[in-house]
């Protein structure tokens, strides 16, 4: 649940999703579920030259397991309160 | 209380870390979170792949300032060496 709640505090920031077979999307990020299946708007496929079909596609539903990386900016991202909550998870998941 | 593999990742917690991964990928950043499917967040990362052309052992290093890795990916995660 952490990496979900995580994702949800990234809805409407724009993120680099790159995929296991090396598609890389970047998109406004619009909604996440507990499987962290994506859903992008406002798409630019970066290999257009290489992928040409992805040209014209501006939103899409990205399966969770296919996702290889997603890219962040430092900036949306509290550091601190993320490891916390991360100690958190691992103390609550010992019941 | 027994500690599980989970709880030795936590002390890496803010620390720097080396990740093997699959497809002859490794990534070398700062531990900012994880969760049991070993679901992980690294800043100031250094990725290397490495790959195999015409025989020679070809090398790409890429840098980001804060990324999530899918944990099915991951195969092993401990201390880096000298950077």
């Amino acid at each position: 649940m952490l990496l979900f709640s995580f994702f949800k505090t990234l809805v409407d920031h724009e993120v680099k999703v790159e995929l296991k077979n090396g598609i890389e999307l970047t998109g406004t990020l619009k909604s996440v579920d507990q499987f962290l299946n994506l859903k992008l708007d406002n798409i630019s496929s970066n290999n257009n030259e290489k992928y040409p079909h992805l040209s014209s596609v501006r939103n899409m539903f990205i399966r969770g397991s296919t996702v290889r990386y997603v890219h962040l900016k430092k900036s949306m991202v509290d550091t601190n309160l993320l490891q916390d909550a991360t100690r958190r998870e691992l103390m609550s998941e010992r019941k | 209380m027994s500690d599980t593999p989970l709880d030795l990742l936590k002390l890496n917690l803010d620390e720097r870390v080396y990740v093997k991964l699959r497809d002859a990928r490794e990534l070398v950043g700062t531990l900012q979170a994880f969760d049991s499917h070993c679901n992980i967040v690294l800043s100031d990362s250094k990725e290397t792949i490495y790959e195999l052309v015409e025989g020679d052992l070809k090398t790409t290093e890429r840098f980001s300032e804060m990324i999530f890795v899918r944990g099915g990916l991951v195969a092993l995660v401990t201390t880096p060496e000298d950077e």
